[in-house]
C-alpha cells in the first residue's frame, strides 16, 4: 500500500470521486493550475479541465452560495475555502441557507456539498491564518462537521462527505498536511461520518481529541505510560454528529476524561463533550472533566507553541486527573 | 457619471510645475529605496530561517505607497493590508518596528502579536488597520470617512487593497456607501494583476477596475503605478478635492509584483515575457533615470543612497534580532480595556 501524506490523500479522494461521478465539481481560489495553496487539488485541473475545476475570484460568500445553487440543481460541488479563517465571509450563506435548505423546504431540497478548509495553528500564520472555527458550525443544525487526522481517514471521510446527501464542513489540520504520512489504499473505500477511532487503549485516563492534537495526545500518552499511567486516546474524527457511544465507553472504562483541542476553551467543542459526559455518565467519573484547549485570546503570533495544547500541558492534565 | 482619466508618464521637465523641488524628489527616491532594500532583507532573513511565517513583499510596487504617502498630511489615515511593509515605511513607521513585528518581537508595531501581515499598524503614523482578510479594510475605511465627515474634520482616509479585493462583497458594499454618503475616502487599488497565483484576466469581468468603481458614480483614475510622480500628482489632486468635501475618489494603480505572492512563492505561473516586460518598468530605476535627466542624482549619489540605507538596515536587523518577546503572561493583556 502506498504511504502518502494527508494532503495527498485528500487529492486522491477528490480525483477518484471526480473520475467516478461527473457531478463532482471542485471550486475555490487558486484550485486550478496552481492546485490550491496547499496543493490539495494538484493535477485535477489538468485531468478534468476548467469546467470541473473552477478557479473562482476572491469571493467567499459567492463561492459557498454558488456551491449551494449547484448542489440544489443536482451537482456535487466541493468548495475550497483557502484558510478556515476566510470562511466568515461565507458564514451567512452557510448558516442561513446551506444548513437550512432541507428543513425549510420540508425535505424537498437538499444541499449535498462539501466545504473544505484548512484550519488550525502551528504554521506561524498569525491571527488571520491559524484559527479553529469548528464550534460555530457545530452549533448549527443541518451541517455536518468532520476533521480527519490521518491520511487514511482523510481520504475515507472525504469520500463519505462527497457522497453524503447533506452539507459537510470538512476541516483539514493544515499543520500536519505534509508531516503526517500513512498507508492509504488506492481505490474506493469510505470512513463513515459519525464514528470515532480508538487510537490507543488505556485504563486510567481518556484523551478525547481530534485533528492535529491527536499526535500531541499520543506523545503525552506515551510519556504517561513511562510513569505508569495508562492512557486511552480517542480521535473523534466527526464532531457533528459525534460518536457519543464511544465517548461513554471510554469514560466508563477510565472515569477520567480529558478533552483536548486547539480552539479557545470557552464554548469550544470540549464544553459540549464535557456536558454530554456530565449528563450521561456522571457516576462513572473518578476526576473532574478536564479541558486542555487554546487560550481565550485571539490567536497570537508570538508564543504560538505555548498557545496550542502540547505534550507538556496534556501530561500535566493527565497527572491532575489521576491525582485527584 | 464619473470620469475615468488615464494618468502616466509626466516628463521630468514638468516636475517643477508640480512644485516638486530637489529635496522632495530625493526624499521620494530614498523612501522607495528603503522599501526595496527592506523587503530584500526580509526575503533574505526568511531564507536564512531567521523569519518564519509568510511575508508578502512590496517589491515592485514601491511607487504607489510612496506616491500616495508623500501627498498626504501626517493627520491623514491609511488602511493597509497584509502586503503592508511598504505602506508603513512610506508613512515613516520606523523600519526597526516593522521588522521586529515581522519577527514577533515585543518591540514590534503590534508587540509581536500580529506578525508580518499586520506590521503596518501604528497609531502614531495614522495606520489603524492592516488586515489579512482581503477586502475587509474597505468598509472600515468608509466608516472612518463617515466619522471624519460627521466630526467636521479635514482629514482624508486612504484605503489600500489589491485587484483581488475588488471581487469581494465588501468592495461593492463599501463603494456604494462611500458614494451615497460622499465621504472623504480615497480608494487605492494596487492592481498588480494577480491575486496570489491567478491572473486577473481569469477572475475579473468588465472594462477595468477603475471603470467598475466609476459605476458607483465615484470619480476614478487609472494611473501608471510604477511612476511615482503619476501616483503622487493624482493623489495630490484628489486629496485637495476630498478636503473640500468633494465625495470619495478611486485610483487604480497598475503595477506588477517583482516576486511571488509571498516570500515562499517562486511565481512560476507568470509568463516569462510578461515578467521581463515589467522588470523593464522598474519604478525605482525609472525614477532614478528621470532624476538623472534633471541632474538631481548621478550614479555616485544613487550608490551612496543605497549604501546608507543598507548600513541603516544592518543596524535595524541587529536591533530587531536582539529584541525581547512579549512575556507569555501578557498574552491576555490586549483583549479588553479592563
Ligand atoms: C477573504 C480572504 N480570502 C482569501 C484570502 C487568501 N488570499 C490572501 S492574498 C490573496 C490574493 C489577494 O490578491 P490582491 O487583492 O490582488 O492583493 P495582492 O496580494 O496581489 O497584493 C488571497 C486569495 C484572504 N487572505 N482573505
Ligand atoms: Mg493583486
Amino acid at each position: 500500500m502506498a504511504v502518502i501524506s494527508l494532503a495527498q490523500a485528500i487529492n486522491q479522494a477528490l480525483r477518484e470521486e471526480m473520475r467516478r461521478d461527473d457531478r463532482v465539481i471542485v471550486m475555490g481560489e487558486d484550485v486550478g493550475r496552481r492546485g490550491g495553496v496547499f496543493l490539495c487539488t494538484e493535477g485535477l485541473y489538468e485531468e478534468f479541465g476548467p469546467d470541473r475545476v473552477i478557479d473562482t475570484p476572491l469571493a467567499e460568500s459567492a463561492i459557498v452560495g454558488v456551491a449551494l445553487g449547484m448542489a440544489i440543481y443536482g451537482l456535487r460541488p466541493v468548495a475550497e475555502i483557502q484558510f478556515a479563517d476566510f470562511i466568515y465571509g461565507g458564514f451567512d450563506q452557510i448558516v442561513s441557507n446551506i444548513a437550512k435548505i432541507r428543513y425549510r423546504s420540508g425535505g424537498q431540497f437538499s444541499a449535498p456539498l462539501v466545504i473544505r478548509a484548512p484550519y488550525g495553528g502551528g504554521v506561524k500564520g498569525g491571527l488571520h491564518h491559524s484559527q479553529s472555527p469548528e464550534a460555530y458550525f457545530i452549533h448549527t443544525a443541518g451541517l455536518k462537521v468532520v476533521i480527519p487526522s490521518t491520511p487514511y481517514d482523510a481520504k475515507g471521510l472525504l469520500i463519505s462527505a462527497i457522497r453524503d446527501e447533506d452539507p459537510v464542513i470538512f476541516f483539514e489540520p493544515k499543520r500536519i498536511y505534509r508531516s503526517v504520512k500513512g498507508e492509504v489504499p488506492e481505490g474506493d473505500y469510505t470512513v463513515p461520518i459519525g464514528v470515532s477511532r480508538l487510537v490507543r487503549e488505556g485504563s486510567d485516563v481518556s484523551l478525547i481529541t481530534y485533528g492535529a492534537m491527536v499526535y500531541e495526545c499520543e506523545a503525552a500518552a506515551e510519556k504517561a505510560e513511562k510513569e505508569g499511567i495508562s492512557v486511552e486516546v480517542l480521535d473523534l474524527r466527526s464532531l457533528l454528529p459525534f460518536d457519543g457511544e464511544a465517548i461513554i465507553k471510554t469514560v466508563r472504562k477510565t472515569g477520567r476524561p480529558i478533552i483536548v483541542h486547539e480552539a479557545p476553551k470557552i464554548c469550544g467543542f470540549g464544553a459540549e463533550i464535557a456536558a454530554f459526559i456530565a449528563e450521561r455518565e456522571i457516576l462513572s467519573l473518578q476526576s473532574p472533566i478536564i479541558r486542555v484547549a487554546g487560550y481565550d485570546t485571539p490567536f497570537p503570533l508570538v508564543h504560538e507553541h505555548l498557545y496550542l495544547p502540547n505534550e507538556r500541558r496534556i501530561l500535566d492534565a493527565i497527572k491532575r486527573a489521576v491525582s485527584f | 457619471m464619473a470620469i475615468i482619466e488615464v494618468v502616466g508618464g509626466l516628463p521630468p521637465s514638468k516636475y517643477a510645475e508640480l512644485g516638486l523641488g530637489r529635496d522632495k524628489l530625493l526624499r521620494m527616491l530614498r523612501k522607495m529605496v528603503e522599501i526595496r532594500l527592506f523587503e530584500e532583507r526580509v526575503e533574505r532573513l526568511f531564507f536564512e530561517g531567521k523569519i518564519t511565517g509568510p511575508s508578502h513583499l512590496y517589491l515592485g510596487e514601491e511607487a504607489i505607497a510612496v506616491g500616495v504617502a508623500e501627498a498626504l498630511a501626517e493627520s491623514d489615515v491609511v488602511v493597509s493590508t497584509y502586503r503592508g511593509h511598504g505602506h508603513a515605511i512610506a508613512r515613516n513607521v520606523p523600519m526597526v518596528a516593522v521588522l521586529a513585528e515581522i519577527m514577533g518581537k515585543a518591540t514590534g508595531t503590534c508587540k509581536g502579536l500580529g506578525g508580518s501581515m499586520h506590521a503596518a499598524i501604528s497609531v502614531e503614523h495614522g495606520i489603524p488597520v492592516a488586515t489579512a482578510i482581503v477586502g475587509s479594510g474597505i468598509p472600515i475605511a468608509v466608516g472612518m470617512g463617515l466619522a471624519v465627515k460627521q466630526l467636521g474634520e479635514k482629514r482624508v482616509i486612504v484605503a489600500f487593497f489589491g485587484d483581488g479585493a475588488v471581487n469581494t462583497g465588501a468592495f461593492h458594499e463599501g463603494l456604494n456607501l462611500a458614494a451615497i454618503w460622499r465621504i472623504p475616502t480615497l480608494f487605492v487599488c494596487e492592481n498588480n494583476q494577480y491575486a496570489e497565483f491567478t491572473p486577473i484576466t481569469k477572475t475579473f469581468a468588465g472594462e477595468s477596475i477603475a471603470a467598475r468603481a466609476a459605476c458607483y458614480g465615484i470619480p476614478s483614475y487609472r494611473v501608471d503605478g510604477n511612476d511615482v510622480i503619476a501616483v503622487y500628482s493624482t493623489t495630490m489632486k484628489i486629496v485637495e478635492k476630498l478636503r473640500r468635501g468633494d465625495g470619495p475618489a478611486f485610483m487604480e494603480c497598475i503595477t506588477y509584483r517583482k516576486k511571488g505572492h509571498g516570500v515562499y512563492d517562486t511565481a512560476w505561473y507568470r509568463p516569462r515575457e510578461e515578467v521581463e516586460e515589467w522588470m523593464r518598468r522598474d519604478p525605482i530605476e525609472r525614477f532614478g533615470n528621470n532624476l538623472k535627466e534633471l541632474g538631481i542624482v548621478d550614479d555616485g549619489l544613487l550608490k551612496s543612497i543605497e549604501a546608507e540605507v543598507e548600513a541603516e538596515l544592518d543596524k535595524v536587523v541587529e536591533e530587531a534580532m536582539n529584541a525581547p518577546i512579549l512575556p507569555f503572561e501578557q498574552l491576555k493583556q490586549f483583549i479588553y480595556s479592563t
